[in-house]
């Protein structure tokens, strides 16, 4: 088991090694000069050698490479460009909104999709079922943005049930918090959602199929208890694998509803980083995203020998 | 930018030929109908555009700005006079251009990079790392940084967006090869004495053509969704080119007395991604049925 876990851990060297060398390559062997581009159309001489020399590129490529890791061995991405101040400074300014609406999304998709799920392998080829598939279908198809707009048009701007947009920390009161986190909860959930209730349906089915199910059946074990003690639970890896998955189609969501919700996390920063053209922030970002991901993969990887005794490595 | 591969192969699936396919239930299948409908009806949209009672979708007449549907402007104007009816429909031609390009591109490069590594044994270690590496990165994040540094134009957003999506189709190229070397019919070929190339399209390159094309509609169903959320975040294509998500960025700080300007293009956008990702479906159900058991 801790032979495992060791071994599972050095496998995400050379994963995050590669994201480290690709966020290095793309700002080097970009066509053109980039911190031209960088300092956009109104950028003086001064300005582009500024930028420049804050990137590092004018130095030889190998010695900006040594540089680059030795850095962020170290936990140092850098400093922005234009406010002078350490990414990993601004990066923990913008934590405690992302990590809010993270946990929220998750945690409701996950309690919504996973009986949806169930229900539709058990009413199979009925209603219920073709209900939550084409729900699936249109959840892959509704971009975040639209659907945030129609929930803001729908519940705050004509009902008025819920604040149109913002964020407010969660030291200032728990019900001004959470209300503001229930529309950007159900937009960034819907794809989620539609993910995991498909791949909950499929799984559920396939283990349906079984000869233990009949038997638990056969021997008058209730229908809820089949389903959830022997159906959901022989299923349970194949799900939980794509709840880890699915984080990547978040963090993309993550950066258009905070954007449609004015919420200040770190998917507001990404943008801003952008319009502002402050690249190291967006190198920042880029890793520690991939960071989360790539770790948060190893983590459900190591659930596995938990959740299925059959799995041993 | 699919994040998730949809479609993971099995192996034993013998590909039907292309008459009996279509007997068999292609033009039969209700979401290839549906979603061909949908997509050849928006083609005719976009390529017809300048005929279909249009004006010029950058003409600007400040004094009918944010005005509601009338007779001149079908369905009102933007902040600007500019006729929404106008720029929607024009919209739709970046929409599918995105689509199919980044659509073509990434097969095209995913085949030939998962050709070889799923073919030459000492590169398919270096390939794979590399993929996993890029995997890892978010494909948004990724698509905006390339952008950022090179410059919006179609050309970068179409390339910035193909990028993230490469590793998955080398991924599914890879493991169909993978399991085609191992059939008798290819290790035949390799003890006669068949040159490398040869099998590679003769014998293994056929397999791949299913797959592919059912992976091809889901990559242009989640590009033409990157392009509106680039476009959208102002990390895309340049504000004056009419596109949904410019469209809908414009459209924001008008939201509420006018919510139209970002609805419409987002009813367009919702359609055109689901008839796109109905159509996969279908298509795998028919073309492709080893993998209508996964999902």
């Amino acid at each position: 088991m801790y032979g495992f876990i060791a071994k599972r851990l050095l496998a995400t060297i050379p994963v995050m090694g590669v994201v480290a060398v690709v966020v290095f390559l793309m700002l080097r062997l970009a066509p053109g000069d980039p911190a031209a581009v960088l300092a956009g159309d109104i950028g003086s001489p001064d300005d582009i050698r500024r930028i420049r020399t804050a990137l590092g590129l004018d130095q030889p490529i190998h010695t900006q490479f040594f540089i680059w890791m030795g850095r962020l061995v170290r936990g140092d991405l850098g400093t922005s460009i234009i406010s002078s101040v350490p990414v990993t400074t601004m990066i923990g300014q913008r934590l405690e909104p992302t990590l809010a609406l993270a946990t929220t999304t998750i945690l409701f998709a996950v309690l919504v999709a996973v009986p949806l799920g169930v229900l539709a392998a058990w009413r199979h080829g009925t209603w219920v079922d073709r209900l939550v598939m084409m729900f699936s279908v249109a959840g892959f198809s509704v971009p975040v943005f639209v659907l945030g707009y129609a929930y803001i048009f729908g519940f705050a701007i004509n009902l008025k049930w819920l604040p149109v947009q913002g964020y407010v920390s969660i030291s200032e009161g728990f019900w001004p918090f959470f209300q503001r986190l229930i529309l950007p909860t159900l937009t960034l959930s819907v794809i989620y959602i539609a993910l995991i209730a498909r791949i909950t349906r499929a799984s559920v089915l396939e283990v349906l199929g079984e000869d233990y199910i009949r038997t638990a059946h056969a021997k008058g074990v209730v229908e809820r208890r089949v389903l959830i003690r022997h159906a959901l639970a022989n299923a349970a890896v194949p799900i939980v694998t794509v709840i880890g998955l699915g984080v990547a189609l978040l963090i993309g969501g993550v950066v258009v509803t905070e954007s449609v919700f004015n919420v200040p996390g770190l998917g507001r920063l990404t943008v801003e980083a952008v319009l502002a053209r402050d690249y190291p922030i967006i190198q920042g970002l880029i890793l520690i995203f991939s960071g989360v991901y790539v770790f948060l993969n190893l983590a459900i990887d190591i659930t596995y020998t938990l959740l299925d005794p059959r799995i041993r490595y | 930018m699919s994040v998730i591969p949809r479609t993971l192969p099995g192996a034993d699936a013998v590909p039907a030929p292309p008459s009996a396919l279509v007997r068999g239930g292609l033009l039969r299948h209700p979401g290839v109908l549906f979603g061909g409908a949908v997509l050849v009806l928006l083609a005719v949209m976009a390529v017809l555009a300048p005929w279909l009672g249009t004006g010029d979708p950058l003409a600007l007449d400040p004094v009918q700005r944010l005005k509601g549907p009338s007779e001149t402007y079908w369905l009102g104007t933007d902040f600007y006079g500019r006729d929404l009816y106008t720029r929607v429909v024009y919209g739709a031609r970046i929409s599918l251009i995105v689509g199919i390009t980044v659509a073509t591109l990434a097969i095209s490069i995913g085949l030939a990079i998962g050709l070889l590594a799923g073919y030459i044994r000492w590169l398919d270690t270096v390939i794979m790392r590399f993929m996993d590496g890029l995997m890892a990165i978010p494909g948004i994040l990724l698509a905006i940084a390339l952008i950022a540094l090179t410059g919006a134009s179609l050309l970068t957003v179409v390339v910035a967006i193909t990028i993230p999506d490469i590793p998955r189709v080398v991924r599914l190229v890879r493991s169909v090869v993978l399991t085609i070397r191992e059939e008798p019919y290819v290790q035949a070929a390799i003890a006669v004495g068949t040159r490398m190339p040869s099998i590679l399209v003769k014998h293994v390159l056929p397999n791949t053509i299913a797959p592919l094309i059912v992976q091809g509609t889901y990559v242009a169903a989640s590009a033409i969704l990157a392009e509106a959320i680039l476009s959208f975040l102002g990390a895309g294509i340049p504000p004056e080119i009419p596109t949904w998500g410019n469209i809908m960025a414009e459209g924001r700080v008008y939201f509420v007395i006018a919510p139209r300007i970002i609805l419409l293009p987002g009813i367009f956008l919702a359609l055109t991604v689901l008839a796109v990702n109905v159509l996969g479906d279908g298509l795998r159900d028919t073309i492709d049925p080893r993998m209508s058991k996964r999902v």
